[in-house]
């Protein structure tokens, strides 16, 4: 089939205003009537019994629930934000993903249950049902994934979703940042039944390429996941982990970095050492945000990184008022 | 710490001649031998963090862990290490050009992780 249908043609991303994390929309009337659509719906449909349809889905990254430390003093209060507005949304995700680093890892089991209980209390309050997770490391390194399966189930795993085919890859579990040679060879089988044309939408929580190695930006056997998913033409990859927005392209893979929902990372090229960019009490969620790829143009998405500001949460009167509120 | 006699021999022969590399309290090596390189590896932080070594000289490390599992990572090296939970592992290497190198523990190994690094100034 000629290349009539990229990632451009089905990822659309919007919500500029509407709130944290990545509000991504997949946009069938973006692919029009063409006959690729036609032929990949035809494919899908055979495939997965659903052809691709317009639907949107958030993603959000690195909660940390249980962090406390001054790069954050307000702990849990911008996920519960993040929850509050996406609740408001007027067009409602039917989708959200969570990128990992859920809880912040403890060196008690207890306190590390309690963390995940939290979390899981927290996503509850989400109006939308259908909520998928993969591990980051914290959640997930200091014992395999144990404890994170009793709460959240398997580490890797993959399901369809109107038309799109997700895959949840851990990269963490390991200890060190790798998927392994058990779970690439799973993920090949995974995608075997899948026309090259299908949309695939991979979300882990290290980047799945040497962003920067030196900060632990990178997943070793990376390039092995890439291989497998190279002769697939529409894979988007999204991840978390290094705390701040990043876009890359790979072959015909796009990866993109969702901002976190805790603190900051400043851009390794422009610092030397990983330090968490300080909290500012005048614009607590500074850095975190959302991206917004818009793609109705018939070019190259325009991508839009927008910083959230929450105007009313300003200044130290606003502090104030955030840690006296229950829900910010 | 487990350490083979000829590590033992040569670690006495570099105080009997107080040779030092320049930087580090690393003892000399014998002609036919690599330096021995002691690192411990201990939440958060390596022992030494800076290491001088020369461009095309090889080294055996010796990576000591004294507590739980850490990895020793660097790309341009080559290096990608585990170092077991309160165990030693020695591992050779040929730095290939002058510069620094950062090295990093990429085993989770707790909330302080992040920031487990040490440097190979390389001469």
């Amino acid at each position: 089939m000629k290349r009539e249908l990229d990632r451009r043609s089905f990822l659309r991303m919007a919500g500029a205003s509407l709130g944290f994390g990545a509000l991504y929309q997949f946009a069938g009337s973006a692919l029009g009537n063409s006959r690729a659509l036609a032929q990949l719906a035809g494919e899908m449909g055979r495939e997965n019994g659903e052809a691709p349809a317009p639907f949107s889905f958030v993603q959000l990254s690195d909660t940390h629930v249980g962090f406390n430390g001054p790069p954050d003093p307000l702990g849990t209060k911008a996920f519960e934000r993040a929850v509050q507005v996406i609740n408001k949304l007027p067009h409602k995700p039917e989708l959200i993903i969570f990128s990992g680093d859920l809880t912040h890892d403890s060196e008690k089991p207890d306190e590390r249950a309690a963390r995940m209980k939290q979390f899981k209390q927290i996503a509850s309050t989400l109006g939308v049902q259908n909520l998928r997770y993969v591990p980051g490391e914290h959640d997930a390194a200091i014992d395999e994934g144990a404890l994170y399966r009793e709460y959240f189930g398997n580490t890797s795993y993959s399901f369809d979703f109107r038309g799109v085919h997700f895959v949840a890859l851990d990269n963490v579990s390991r200890g060190k940042p790798e998927v392994g040679a058990e779970r690439i060879a799973w993920l090949q089988n995974d995608l075997a039944r899948f026309p090259k044309t299908a949309p695939i939408v991979v979300f882990t929580h290290r980047p799945l390429f040497d962003l920067k190695p030196e900060w632990e930006w990178f997943t070793s056997d990376g390039d092995k996941v890439m291989n497998v998913l190279a002769p697939y033409e529409n894979v988007t990859v999204l991840y978390g982990h290094i705390h701040r927005d990043d876009v890359h392209e790979i072959g015909h893979a796009k990866h993109y970095a969702a901002r976190s929902l805790i603190f900051a990372f400043p851009d390794p090229g422009q610092v030397p050492d990983k330090k968490p960019i300080a909290f500012d009490a005048a614009q607590p969620f500074k850095n975190l945000g959302i991206r917004v790829v818009d793609q109705n143009r018939a070019s190259a998405p325009a991508i839009n990184d927008i910083e959230l500001t929450v105007n009313e949460y300003s200044g130290t009167v606003g502090i104030q008022q955030l840690l006296k509120s229950g829900v910010a | 710490m487990n350490i083979n006699t000829n590590r033992a021999s040569i670690f006495l022969g570099s105080l009997a001649l107080s040779v030092v590399i320049a930087g580090n309290s690393a003892p000399a090596a014998s002609a036919q031998e690599p330096q021995v390189i002691d690192i411990t590896a201990k939440r958060f932080a390596f022992s030494p963090s800076e290491v001088h070594l020369k461009a095309g000289q090889p080294v055996t490390l010796h990576l000591v862990s004294q507590d739980v599992k850490h990895g020793f990572f660097s790309r341009p090296l080559g290096l990608d290490e585990t170092i077991p939970a309160g165990q030693s592992i020695d591992v050779k290497v040929t730095p290939p050009s002058p510069g620094k190198y950062s090295i990093i523990c990429d085993n989770f190994c707790g909330s302080g992780h992040g920031n487990m690094k040490m440097t190979f100034v390389v001469e």
